[in-house]
C-alpha cells in the first residue's frame, strides 16, 4: 500500500497537467506544488513579520483635508450632511437605549461610540442589492439602509412588531427587505456563511457582492480563517470588514494578536487588502466603494481593516473602567472622533453650524422619544410564536408541546403575565417579503 | 483531518481509488454486488431487507405512485451519485462542496458530476469543515440549494457550532425572514470493520438534541436516492448520515425516475405480534439477522421497524406497534447513554405504560470510544440483540 500511495504521488504533477522538469536545466524557482515559483536561496534566513500596512486617510483628527481631489461626490455637500444627521441620530439613539437598559426597561444594550464613519462611510458605498452580514455594532449600516428608529426599538423592545418575534435578545436586528441577515451572538459564525452567500450571488449573475463585518476579536475564531481561505479559493465576491477597535471586550488588541493587526493577514490568503483609518468617513468609503469594485470585476475577496477605537463600553453588561482608563477613552470622545470630524469638515464648508445642530438634536431627541414610546406600549407577541419557525411546518412533537403549554396556562392564569403578550400577530408587522434572492 | 488519506483505512488505496473511479464512469454501471459483512458476521448481500428482484419495487406502496417503471441495478454510493445528479438537473441553484468531491470523492459518492454539470458547481472546499458547513449555510440563507460534504461523520464536530447555533436556528431567530432550508449535509458515519475512533463514529444523537435541524438516516439503495432527493429538497437544514459499510455491499433494483420518499415516517419492514424491534441504517441487516434467529429458535415474530428519519421521529408508528406488541427493543451503534434511543423508549414508556408486558430494552454501543482491535465486541451484534428478544419473551 506504501508503495502504491508512492506512485500515485508521482503521478500528481501530471494530473495537475505539469510534467516535472521538462528541461535539463535546474530550475531557478520552487517546483514544488504548494508553492510554484518560490525562488531558491542560499541564504538561511527567516521571515520575522512584514512592514506595517499603512493606513490610509482623507481626512487628519481636525476634520482637516489631506487631498480635496479624494472627496467622494456621493459624500459631498448636502449628501453629507444628511449622513452627518444620522450619525448624530445613531449617537443620541445609542445614548437613550443605553439608559433605557439602565432603568431595566429593555433587558441589553450595545452602543456603537466612536464607530459611525466605519457603518456610514462603507454603507454609503453599498447599494441595497448588496447582502449585509454582520456581528452586532453596526446599526449605523442598518440605518443608511432605511431601518426606521420605531424598527430599532422594536427590536430592543421584543414587541409584537418585531419581525424576529421577540425571540433575540436586543440589538440583533435583521431586515430581508434591506437585505440585511439577521444578528446572530456567536462570533465570527458570519464570515464563512457571507463566502457562502457570495458564491450563490455570484453564479446568479447578480450584481451583488455580500458585506461581511466583525471585530478583531472574531478575527481570532477559527471561522475566520476558513472564511478568508474558503472565499479565497472559491473566487467569491465578499468584502470582509473588520472593525478593530482595539478591545474585544476587556481584551486588548495586543493579546489578541501579535502579527500586523487583522489586515497582515489578507495577503496570505491571496486576498487584496487595505487597511483604513475608521473614523475617516472618506477613507471608509473610497476604499468600499474600490473594494466592491474589485469584488465584483474580479470575482475575489476583498480585506477592508477600519482602524477605530471603541469609545463606549463592550455592552451594558461591562464596566469598561475595570480595565482602561477613563482619560483615555474621554480622549478618544474629544480629539479624535468621527462625528465631530465631520462636524469640523461642515462647518469649514459653511453647511453646518451651532445653531443647525441644535435644532438638528432637539427635534431627533423628539423623534427618539416618541419612538420609544410607541414601542413600549406595543404588546409582546402572542405565546404561541414559542413554537413557530423552528421548522418550516411545526412537528407533531412540537404540537403536542404547545398544547401542553396553552393547557398550563389555562389552568394557572395569574401566574404568567399573559395579559403582556398579543392573542395574535399584527398587520402591520414588517414581515418577511415574498421573493427569493436569487 | 486524518495522517495519510482517510480513505486508505478502508482498504482502498489511493490507486485503486483512482483506478475505481475511471471503472465505474457511469453511476448507472452494473456492479456485482461485494459480499461486505457487518463486524458480526451479516452478509449484507444475503438480506431479505435488500429488494432483489426488479419486478417487486414498485410493489412498496411509497413507490407505486412512479410511473417509469425502469430500474437500474446501483450500490448506496451509486445511489447516491444518481441522486445528486437528479437534484443537479432539477435545480439550477444547486451546488455540491466539500474535500475531494471534486475528482469524485474519497467514496464515489461524486464520480462525474463536475464533468457533467461543471466545476462551478460541484467543487472542492479547503480541508475546513467549519468552513465547508458555513459556507452551505450562506449560500443556502440567499435561496441556493447547497449539499455540503463531511468526508466522515467523525470529522463533522468543527462544524458542530455552525449546524447547532447557526443553521438550526436561521429561521427562528429571525422570525421567519431568513432561513437556510435549502442546505443538506451529507456525511458517511458508522461501524466499518476497522475503523478506529474517528472513522466509525455515529453521532446522530448529538444533532437529535438540536430543534431546528433534521436527521436522516437511510437503509438502502432505493432508499437513500428517495431519502436524499426529499432531504435535498426539504425546506429546513438536514444531516443526511450515510452508512459507509453500505456503499458497496448494499445492491438493489434502483427506479431511474425522480422519486422522494417521506421524512419524519418510520418504515415497518417486518409485520410481527410479539416485540418491536426498531433501528436505522446498517444496524437494520444485523436486526433482520436477530429477528431471523428468534424466528427460528424461539417462533417468536418480531416487527421490524426501520426509523429512517431520527429527527423530527415517527412517533405514531412506533407506539401503535408497541401497543400491539406489548415489547420493545431499540438498538444503534452509537454508545448507550444518551443515544437516541433513550428518548424513543421514554417516549413509548409515558404513551404505552398499561401495554408494555416487559422493561424496554436499549442494546446499543458501549459507553466508550469506537475502539479499532475490538470492535466485534463494541457493536451491539445480532446476538446481543437476540438475549434481548429472549429476555422480553421471558420477562
Amino acid at each position: 500500500m506504501i508503495r502504491a500511495f508512492a506512485q500515485i504521488r508521482s503521478l500528481r504533477p501530471m494530473v495537475a497537467g505539469r510534467a516535472l522538469y521538462s528541461s535539463a536545466a535546474a530550475p531557478a524557482t520552487s517546483q514544488y506544488p504548494g508553492a510554484i515559483g518560490s525562488p531558491y536561496t542560499k541564504d538561511l534566513a527567516f521571515v520575522d513579520g512584514n512592514a506595517p500596512l499603512p493606513t490610509y486617510r482623507v481626512m487628519d483628527r481636525a476634520g482637516k483635508i489631506l487631498d480635496e481631489a479624494q472627496i467622494p461626490a456621493e459624500l459631498a455637500g448636502e449628501n453629507l450632511v444628511s449622513v452627518y444627521k444620522q450619525m448624530v441620530q445613531l449617537n443620541m439613539m445609542d445614548k437613550i437605549l443605553y439608559d433605557a437598559q439602565r432603568q431595566g426597561r429593555i433587558s441589553f444594550y450595545m452602543t456603537n461610540y466612536g464607530e459611525e464613519a466605519s457603518h456610514f462611510g462603507s454603507a454609503a458605498a453599498l447599494t441595497l442589492d448588496d447582502h449585509i452580514f454582520s456581528q452586532y455594532r453596526e446599526a449605523g449600516v442598518l440605518m443608511h439602509r432605511g431601518f426606521t428608529l420605531d424598527d430599532f426599538m422594536n427590536q430592543c423592545y421584543s414587541n409584537a412588531l418585531d419581525p424576529g418575534k421577540g425571540r433575540q435578545m436586543p440589538v440583533h436586528y435583521g431586515s430581508r427587505a434591506l437585505n440585511f441577515q439577521t444578528i446572530s451572538s456567536p462570533l465570527a459564525t458570519q464570515l464563512p456563511q457571507a463566502a457562502g452567500a457570495a458564491y450563490a450571488l455570484k453564479r446568479a449573475g447578480k450584481e451583488s457582492v455580500v458585506m461581511c463585518y466583525f471585530g478583531e476579536g472574531a478575527a481570532s475564531e477559527g471561522d475566520f480563517h476558513a472564511a478568508l481561505n474558503v472565499a479565497s479559493t472559491t473566487n467569491c465576491p465578499v468584502i470582509f470588514f473588520c472593525r478593530n477597535n482595539g478591545f474585544a471586550i476587556s481584551t486588548p488588541s495586543s493579546e489578541q494578536y501579535k502579527g500586523d493587526g487583522i489586515g497582515g493577514r489578507g495577503p496570505a490568503y491571496g486576498i487584496h487588502t487595505i487597511r483604513v483609518d475608521g473614523n475617516d468617513i472618506f477613507a471608509v468609503f473610497n476604499a468600499t466603494k474600490e473594494a466592491r469594485r474589485l469584488a465584483l470585476e474580479k470575482n475575489r475577496p476583498v480585506v477592508i481593516e477600519a482602524m477605530t477605537y471603541r469609545a463606549g463600553h463592550h455592552s451594558t453588561s461591562d464596566d469598561s473602567s475595570a480595565y482602561r482608563p477613563r482619560e483615555e477613552v474621554a480622549d478618544w470622545q474629544t480629539k479624535d472622533n468621527p462625528i465631530t470630524r465631520v462636524r469640523g469638515y461642515l462647518e469649514s464648508m459653511n453647511l453646518w453650524n451651532d445653531e443647525l445642530e441644535v435644532e438638528h438634536q432637539k427635534e431627533t431627541r423628539a423623534k427618539i422619544v416618541d419612538s420609544f414610546a410607541r414601542a413600549e406600549k406595543q404588546p409582546k407577541p402572542p405565546i404561541a410564536e414559542l413554537f413557530t419557525d423552528v421548522y418550516d411546518e411545526p412537528t407533531p412533537l412540537l404540537k403536542a408541546q404547545q398544547k401542553e403549554m396553552l393547557e398550563m396556562l389555562a389552568k394557572y392564569p395569574n401566574a404568567y403575565p399573559v395579559g403582556n403578550y398579543a392573542t395574535e400577530l399584527p398587520d402591520n408587522r414588517h414581515n418577511a417579503v415574498d421573493k427569493k434572492f436569487i | 483531518m486524518s495522517l495519510l488519506s482517510r480513505a486508505q483505512a478502508f482498504g482502498l488505496s489511493s490507486v485503486a481509488r483512482l483506478a475505481a473511479a475511471r471503472s465505474f464512469s457511469s453511476a448507472a454501471a452494473a456492479i456485482t454486488p461485494n459480499p461486505s459483512i457487518t463486524s458480526s458476521g451479516v452478509v449484507i448481500a444475503d438480506s431479505n431487507l435488500l429488494v432483489k428482484d426488479e419486478a417487486a419495487v414498485f410493489d412498496n406502496p411509497e413507490l407505486a405512485h412512479i410511473e417509469n417503471r425502469e430500474t437500474v441495478r446501483l450500490n448506496l454510493f451509486q445511489s447516491v451519485n444518481n441522486a445528486l445528479s437528479t437534484a443537479l438537473e432539477t435545480d439550477e441553484s444547486a451546488i455540491i462542496f466539500g474535500e475531494d468531491v471534486q475528482f469524485g470523492g474519497v467514496f464515489r459518492c461524486t464520480i462525474d458530476l463536475a464533468d457533467k454539470f461543471g466545476k462551478d458547481r460541484v467543487f472542492n472546499t479547503p480541508l475546513c469543515e467549519q468552513g465547508i458547513a458555513g459556507f452551505g449555510i450562506g449560500a443556502a440563507a440567499m435561496g441556493a440549494t447547497a449539499i455540503a460534504e463531511i468526508q466522515f461523520a467523525d470529522y463533522i464536530f468543527p462544524a458542530f457550532d455552525q449546524l447547532v447555533n447557526e443553521a438550526a436556528k436561521y429561521r427562528y431567530r429571525s422570525g421567519g425572514m431568513f432561513d437556510v432550508g435549502g442546505l443538506t449535509v451529507r456525511t458517511p458515519c458508522g461501524a466499518i470493520g476497522h475503523g478506529g475512533h474517528y472513522h466509525s463514529q455515529s453521532p446522530e444523537a448529538f444533532f437529535t438534541h438540536c430543534a431546528g435541524i433534521k436527521v436522516v438516516m437511510p437503509r438502502s439503495p432505493i432508499q437513500t436516492k428517495g431519502l436524499l432527493l426529499a432531504a435535498i429538497r426539504d425546506k429546513n437544514p438536514v444531516v443526511f448520515l450515510e452508512p459507509k459499510l453500505l456503499y458497496r455491499a448494499a445492491v438493489e433494483p434502483v427506479p431511474v425516475a425522480d422519486y422522494e420518499l417521506p421524512l419524519g415516517k418510520a418504515e415497518v419492514l417486518r409485520k410481527g405480534k410479539d416485540v418491536t424491534v426498531v433501528g436505522w441504517g446498517s444496524q437494520m441487516y444485523v436486526l433482520e439477522a436477530a429477528a431471523d434467529m428468534a424466528r427460528e429458535q424461539l417462533g417468536v415474530e418480531v416487527e421490524l421497524i426501520d426509523l429512517r428519519t431520527i429527527s423530527p421521529w415517527d412517533v405514531d408508528t412506533i407506539e401503535a406497534s408497541v401497543n400491539k406488541t406489548g415489547r420493545l427493543i431499540v438498538s444503534h451503534e452509537a454508545p448507550l447513554t444518551s443515544g437516541f434511543a433513550a428518548e424513543i423508549s421514554s417516549t413509548i414508556l409515558e404513551r404505552c405504560f398499561l401495554r408494555l408486558e416487559a422493561p424496554i430494552q436499549r442494546v446499543c454501543g458501549w459507553d466508550t470510544p469506537f475502539p479499532l482491535i475490538f470492535e466485534p465486541y463494541y457493536v451491539p451484534d445480532k446476538l446481543r440483540n437476540f438475549e434481548a428478544i429472549k429476555k422480553v419473551m421471558d420477562f
